[in-house]
């Protein structure tokens, strides 16, 4: 009994498990290349041909036979969606660098940190990441605000006459970035500087190094391992932003998100859209396996 | 200490500034007298006191909570499943796939996560709604609490479960009784984790959900794009102080518990 009933329960633990994500995250991803392929059509659902499971395989073949690749030839004769991608890379590339600009000296500022408080200080960093996303972003919006408290800070104090004109511009998307993906970038620098052996820093000192070049030539190196993480954590989900473009940018500000988002949720194109989806997947697939092989590699397997 | 310098104090200083100062101003301000948030007018807690008669938002806090306590509890179980097999199982067929199922949540762009779920629903004629959502929220959290349990699982001492299993109990048994206390604090912040996180989402709840379904994010998003108000402002410090909370009582659980085991291994170790 005790030998079957645990062959049963290892199986079952994997299964279990695995059967859900089969389910629900990798086959819809194929129903989206799929439906990527169908034409518009104004009906509900609003593509042809309709996909459906019960007409089995010849109906499968049938429904092959019908594919079109109009939708990508749309996407490549619309600059629109070409500059889209083009910009959400940009913006999120430029965020994720300025995030770590940030990021690092708070990082190895908490890693130096006496140890009694480090426990406080990384709390402090998790806390924000549990509040709304939404609400944090929404936040800024009061702040960048042309008549907003960050204008009425700066003309008081002298600093400027007029306001400036912040919310509804790029530089309110990196802010927003920036903001939003920090706990994201600190936690995993913090920990790669938390492990690094101290000795090995005092030893290049003694060898004669400069405390600046101590810190490129051991520290850095050290720490790659998190820099990187953390770059993919921010990066990845940043391409594909949808929120804070929406809140903070302006109407002409294009990232592939939110191009998305009004494909379906304002023109009902849902092949089209599929297909803008399918493509950014497409981009993001690189640093995705990038990421999880980092991270498999981390856990020590 | 020498190590911890002045640049260093400041550049975490600045950090948290960064962090908190927006936060911290969101919640002054839904203490406003008038109804602009940028001027201050005077106290008042007269947008608190309307939200309870907003009927639409307490709907949707409802339904939020609702989804929220739900999903989170499966992801949990599966999460923790999810965790076991990773950490317990290192060769199985198809385990890379299972890992990259486990990882590529974690980072994917919400809005394919969003689309590719309501296409799922859309092809398999899941009308959707409450359960749909449910759904949605259940598979992108279960994720984070694999990762969060996998964390534990791996610092795990596993000759207690070998001496369970030794004096005869079953792994069923074996899990219940002293795998899953060891790990419960992990299993809890988990919890907390999917918990919030279901409670936060608005890109892949607006896919996903259908008529009679709104949540609280989704009603929030569409009063914020006609305007700032304090009202709105008034919402989102209830939130963050539910938010806090949670994760003050969760730290403190998970400290106690800590402070237990330290107790009870030197304890152990002392007879």
């Amino acid at each position: 009994m005790s030998k079957f009933g645990s062959a049963i329960f290892n199986r079952l633990v994997i299964i279990i498990p695995y059967a859900w994500l089969l389910f629900f995250f990798l086959i819809p991803f194929f129903i989206v290349i799929r439906i990527s392929l169908s034409e518009t059509a104004t009906a509900m659902p609003p593509y042809l041909p309709v996909f459906d499971l019960a007409s089995g395989v010849s109906g499968f073949i049938d429904n092959v036979k019908q594919f079109s690749f109009d939708n990508y030839v749309w996407l490549t004769e619309d600059a629109l969606y070409a500059k889209a991608y083009g910009s959400s890379l940009w913006i999120a590339a430029i965020s994720t660098f300025l995030t770590l600009l940030i990021a690092y000296p708070m990082a190895y500022g908490m890693a130096q940190a006496p140890n009694t408080i480090r426990p406080t200080l990384m709390m402090l960093v998790i806390l924000p990441f549990w509040t709304s996303f939404l609400i944090r972003v929404y936040a800024w919006i009061a702040i960048l605000k042309p008549e907003g408290l960050l204008n009425q800070f700066l003309i008081q104090i002298g600093i400027i006459d007029s306001p400036l004109i912040i919310l509804g511009t790029h530089t309110a998307i990196y802010i927003g970035i920036v903001y939003s993906y920090l706990p994201f970038m600190v936690l995993p620098i913090y920990s790669s500087l938390e492990k690094m052996d101290h000795s090995l820093t005092e030893a290049a000192q003694d060898l004669g190094c400069t405390p600046i070049r101590a810190f490129w030539r051991v520290t850095f190196p050290l720490s790659l391992p998190g820099v990187i993480a953390g770059c993919m954590l921010v990066f990845i989900p940043a391409v594909g932003e949808f929120v804070i473009p929406d809140l903070l940018g302006g109407s002409e500000t294009l990232m592939i998100g939110k191009t998305l988002w009004n494909e379906f949720n304002a023109n009902r194109d849902w092949p089209v859209s599929a297909a803008v989806a399918t493509i950014l997947l497409l981009i993001l697939v690189v640093p995705i396996m990038f990421f999880q092989h980092a991270q498999a590699k981390a856990d020590g397997r | 200490m020498q190590r911890w310098s002045r640049f260093n104090i400041a550049s975490i200083v600045f950090g948290f500034a960064f962090l908190y100062l927006p936060i911290v101003l969101l919640v002054v301000f839904s203490f406003n007298e008038s109804k602009l948030v940028t001027v201050w007018a005077g106290f008042s807690t007269k947008w608190y006191v309307q939200l309870f008669h907003n009927q639409a938002l307490l709907d949707a806090a409802w339904v939020t909570i609702r989804v929220g306590l739900v999903s989170a509890t499966i992801a949990t179980v599966l999460g923790t499943l999810a965790a076991l097999a990773m950490t317990r199982y290192t060769r199985f067929r198809g385990r890379m796939l299972f890992s990259g199922m486990i990882y590529a949540p974690l980072v994917m762009p919400e809005v394919i996560t969003g689309l590719s779920m309501l296409l799922l629903f859309v092809a398999i004629g899941f009308d959707r709604g409450f359960w749909t959502l449910m759904l949605a929220h259940i598979t992108f959290t279960m994720c984070f609490v694999a990762v969060v349990v996998q964390s534990r699982l791996l610092s795990f001492d596993r000759s207690i479960e070998e001496a369970a299993m030794d004096l005869g109990a079953t792994p069923v048994a074996t899990f219940l009784q002293v795998t899953l206390p060891v790990i419960a604090p992990a299993v809890f912040s988990g919890w907390v984790l999917a918990f919030t996180l279901s409670l936060d989402d608005l890109v892949i709840s607006s896919f996903t959900s259908g008529p009679g379904a709104t949540t609280l994010p989704m009603r929030i998003y569409s009063q914020v794009r006609l305007g700032v108000t304090p009202e709105i402002n008034a919402v989102c410090t209830i939130l963050i102080g539910i938010v806090a909370m949670g994760v003050l009582i969760a730290s403190v659980v998970s400290r106690r518990r800590e402070i237990q085991r330290v107790k009870d291994e030197q304890a152990a170790f002392a007879h």
